[in-house]
């Protein structure tokens, strides 16, 4: 369901997720490392609205927000988090690595572009078995220069295969700016190479990004080949958990923010009347309600068994 | 002597390295105003600029190859690569470029740059950000491959490493960045092939190298109590391999205990075991044994990462168990 409440809705809860989880490794409650979302909501669900649900996603190391955009439910995630074995991975994957076959959710990545060429064999995968189902692959802008990109792109075009590579251009790759590693001005561009049309679109605009994934999605279910989409976005937390942005001006901060896709969203929605300030606070609180129960199911489920250390590695 | 820790004995190494040959120079993701993932090149743009620091693209076989040609064109390049996990995309220009275009092009010439990466268990990051691989590297014909535990060999080790004209795989631990210990100011070297014992004794050989070396003292520690004394070798270079070290001493201990945190199947250590078995098999009193990672993706959960890496008290008892 994608209505206006809903888009909201989703928006709001990965917002709480990830500021819920950055405050819970400050505490220490959570251990290892994590890559978070907040400031690019916009991107996981408008692109996941403008799909069908029996289509397919596959994520990076910045997932949580494409995971619950895709219908993830926070409590087994948070517990993966934790490395509990209620988590979606059992443990074994925590924050980097969580997948949800069933609702075709193929997996969050800890190798950057190691996604694209998964995300191409399943569109092989659904193109041979004559479905009309699609893939659509988050990457980043620091991905598009690993040479798993160039060579996902190509083979895709030329098997003319049904996905949409998507691509969260947040200006940096970890404290690289884009132009200091990238020799083209947008990565849309680098479709050209591969007969794949590139399009470049506001990724803070849920909308405008939901419009784009689905005329995307119109055309390559049809059969069109490939389409590429860059979504113009800003992370607002560090790339990891002990970054502090050396590298870029509170002012750039600053002037994201003004822009915050979950803001803008909702003041739209005030302005056409789709939903008021008491509906607006209701979410929210229901959200934050959602996250607490998250938190407790996971601070309270079981750890893995030792001695199940080395099942599952074979099938 | 200063007190440093490891990250900047990596440092050290390389601003000593760079300001005693401007054919020296580092490159990697982030290694710039970032200061590296783990910090050892921090200062180091600020000092030398982003012709000598280089930050690179995410792409770490460019990376990888890159290193070789400017090698092969007379610089000494120091790459970095973030996580030893993402070796394994590097590993066609390292393995396949840098190891053979020597032997290949007929010895003709020399391929003289470091690979630096950072890897290993204990930060709960899951299986693509904590492996070991040095057993690939081992394999690799026409690479060294190196492996401190503590600053004063990391400052060492990696200045005899840049020095070398060959390309030397420099393996840094994640746990032992922040490690201190004392390192000379002077410029000094530790040649690589050399192994070092950290801690005599006469019951045992405990063969290890890396964050396992550190394990093994304080495995030592443990067997003391016990009554047992433990001979502790940390082999610092994989390869070459200093062979003589660990006979001397398994001469005369005639037990060896092999450890490391790689996966056990086909684990370098077992190549030392293999050496053992054929130069000083007459001196063993006892099969010899290894304690290894499991063999599985390393998992997050803190509780099955434990399980899966040898730790002190599993070295002591696996050395308590061979001494019968
Ligand atoms: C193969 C590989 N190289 C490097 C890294 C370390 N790393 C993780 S995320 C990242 C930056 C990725 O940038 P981008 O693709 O723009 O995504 P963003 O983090 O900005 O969302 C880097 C360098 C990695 N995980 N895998
Ligand atoms: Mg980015």
């Amino acid at each position: 369901m994608n209505t206006p409440a809903d888009l909201y809705r989703k928006m709001a809860l990965i917002r709480e997720f990830e500021m819920r989880i950055d405050e819970m490794f400050a505490t220490g409650r959570i251990r290892g490392t994590t890559h978070l979302s907040a400031g690019q909501e916009a991107c996981a669900v408008g692109a996941c609205a403008g799909l069908r649900c029996d289509d397919a996603v596959v994520s990076n190391h910045r997932g949580h927000g494409h995971f619950i955009a895709t219908g993830g439910d926070p409590g087994a995630m948070m517990a993966e988090m934790m490395g509990k074995q209620t988590g979606y991975s059992r443990g074994r994957g925590g924050s980097q690595h969580m997948a949800c076959f069933d609702i075709g959710f193929l997996g969050s990545n800890g190798i950057t572009g190691g996604g694209l060429p998964v995300a191409v064999g399943a569109a092989l995968g659904f193109k041979m078995q004559k479905t009309d189902r699609i893939v659509l692959c988050f990457f980043g802008d620091g991905a598009s220069n690993q040479g798993t990109f160039h060579e996902s792109l190509n083979l895709a075009a030329v098997w003319r295969l049904p996905i949409i590579f998507f691509c969260e251009n947040n200006l940096y790759a970890m404290s690289t700016p884009m132009h200091d590693a990238t020799a083209v001005e947008n990565i849309a561009e680098r479709g050209n190479a591969y007969t794949i049309a590139g399009e470049v679109i506001d990724g803070n605009d849920v909308i405008a990004v939901r419009d784009a994934v689905a005329g995307a999605a119109e055309r390559v279910r049809g059969g069109s080949g490939p389409a590429l989409i860059e979504a113009m976005t800003y992370r607002y937390l560090g790339h990891s958990k002990s970054d502090k942005c050396e590298y870029r001006t509170r002012e750039e901060e600053q002037r994201w923010h003004e822009r915050d896709p979950i803001k803008l969203y909702a003041a739209r929605l005030r302005e056409s009347g789709e939903l008021d300030d008491g509906r607006i606070a209701r979410i929210d609180a229901e959200v934050k309600q959602q996250v607490d129960e998250a938190v407790e199911f996971a601070t309270t489920s079981p750890d893995p068994n030792p001695d199940e250390l080395e099942g599952s590695v074979f099938a | 002597m200063a007190e440093v820790t490891f990250w900047q004995a990596i440092r050290d190494a390389l601003r000593d390295e760079m300001l005693r040959d401007e054919k020296v120079f580092v490159m990697g993701e982030d290694v710039g105003i970032y200061g590296g993932a783990y910090g050892a090149t921090r200062d180091l743009w600020e000092e030398f600029g982003s012709e000598r620091v280089r930050d690179t693209a995410i792409s770490e076989a460019a990376i990888a190859g890159a290193a070789v040609g400017a090698a092969m064109c007379g610089y000494r390049p120091v790459a970095e690569i973030m996580y030893m996990d993402f070796l394994t995309i590097a590993m066609d220009q390292f393995v396949n470029q840098g190891g053979k275009n020597r032997y290949m092009f007929g010895g003709k010439t020399t391929v003289p740059m470091v690979l630096r990466t950072q890897g290993g268990a204990g930060r709960c990051i899951a299986a693509q950000h904590s492996q070991s691989l040095e057993a690939w590297f081992v394999h690799a014909p026409g690479v060294f491959v190196v492996s401190p535990s503590n600053p004063y060999d990391a400052k060492g080790l990696l200045k005899a490493s840049i020095r070398d004209d060959n390309p030397v795989r420099f393996f840094e631990h994640k746990m032992i960045y922040g490690m201190k210990g004392e390192v000379p100011e002077e410029d000094y070297v530790v040649p690589l092939g050399r192994a070092n014992v950290t801690h005599e004794g006469d019951d045992v050989t405990i063969v290890i190298y890396s964050m396992m070396a550190n394990l093994a003292l304080e495995a030592a520690g443990i067997l003391e109590q016990d009554g047992i004394s433990a001979e502790v070798i940390d082999l610092r270079s994989l390869k070459p391999l200093d062979v003589d070290t660990i006979l001397r001493s398994v001469r005369k201990t005639g037990r060896v205990l092999l450890a490391s945190e790689g996966c056990e199947n086909n684990n370098a250590v077992t190549e030392v075991a293999m050496r053992i078995n054929e130069h000083g098999f007459d001196y063993l009193d006892a099969p010899m044994k290894r304690i290894c990672a499991a063999d599985v993706p390393i998992p997050m959960s803190p509780t099955l990462e434990d399980a899966c890496i040898p730790t002190a008290p599993r070295i002591a008892e696996a050395a308590k168990e061979l001494v019968g």
